[in-house]
């Protein structure tokens, strides 16, 4: 079993993540490409671990999985807080900081 | 580039057995333009990274991974798809204009090359070694030894963005 496999689909994964989160205006399916970024690298942190033979990969991808629970908790609460002042969670019309 | 196999072949197999439909759902979500069939195509890539986790003898990771992302942040997503009521058939209105997404095509596309150019130039040929299974009891030994501190910072942040998220979503 080859470390490069892991790490190239952890690296696909996160490439998808990012194409999703600069080609989506819904900001639910922009959360949805961010736990995609994040499961990416935890495969990454838990292939160094086996490599490694610690047990430190395994922890911090157990400390990013809670920590991707109280993002997705917070985000939504704010995108479902945008939707009821606007009307809308498309992202290009939260424009109002802009210059 | 002549593709080097692993040693075990049988491991080799399940990888791309499992890493194919993954790969292919991830491509699907961030382009189908229906959001509840995103949230169900999500799925399909969580579960095939707890496969992955299995693969690479991370058991615990893989039952947490089924337990916290599918049992719980699809949950959620589905809410949030549920609240903001997006139309729940095709919906045209999810992606940016065509040139935004070619940009967003083209980092992505680069992102990848230089990554992969990075990952076989330093660990081509690496293996990971054949025992490789890390039982609970290891983990929880080292979350309440030498993770002790992250691991309570973890529940007060747990505990803050519950009070957050309830604070931000409650109607006055």
């Amino acid at each position: 079993m080859l470390l490069t496999n892991f790490l190239l689909l952890a690296a696909l994964l996160f490439c998808i993540g990012v194409y999703g989160v600069l080609a989506r205006k819904n900001a639910v399916l922009v959360l949805m490409s961010i736990e995609l970024i994040l499961n990416a690298v935890n495969i990454n942190l838990v292939a160094f671990g086996v490599i490694t033979g610690t047990i430190s990969g395994h922890v911090f991808a157990l400390f990013i999985i809670a920590v991707a629970a109280a993002e997705v908790g917070v985000g939504l609460a704010l995108v479902i807080l945008i939707y009821r002042n606007r009307r809308s969670i498309n992202l290009d019309e939260l424009d109002l900081m802009k210059g | 580039m002549d593709v080097v196999w692993g040693d075990n072949v049988a491991q080799n197999i399940a990888f791309y057995v499992i890493a194919i439909p993954m790969v292919a759902a991830a491509l699907k979500m961030v382009t189908t333009k229906n959001v509840v069939h995103a949230a169900l195509y999500l799925v399909v890539v969580l579960v095939g990274v707890s496969a992955q986790f299995i693969l690479l003898g991370a058991e615990f990771i893989a039952a947490t991974q089924i337990l916290v992302y599918v049992g719980a942040i699809v949950v959620l997503i589905l809410f949030g798809v549920m609240l903001t009521r997006a139309k729940l058939g095709r919906d045209a209105e999810v992606n940016n204009d065509p040139t935004q997404r070619i940009a967003g095509a083209l980092v992505a596309v680069i992102l990848f090359a230089v990554m992969s150019y990075a990952i076989i130039d330093a660990f081509e040929g690496t293996e990971l070694p054949e025992e490789r299974y890390q039982p609970l009891q290891v983990v929880s030994d080292s979350i309440f030894s030498t993770y002790l501190v992250p691991f309570e910072a973890t529940s007060v942040l747990l505990l803050a963005a519950l009070i957050g998220a309830i604070v931000l979503a409650r109607r006055d």
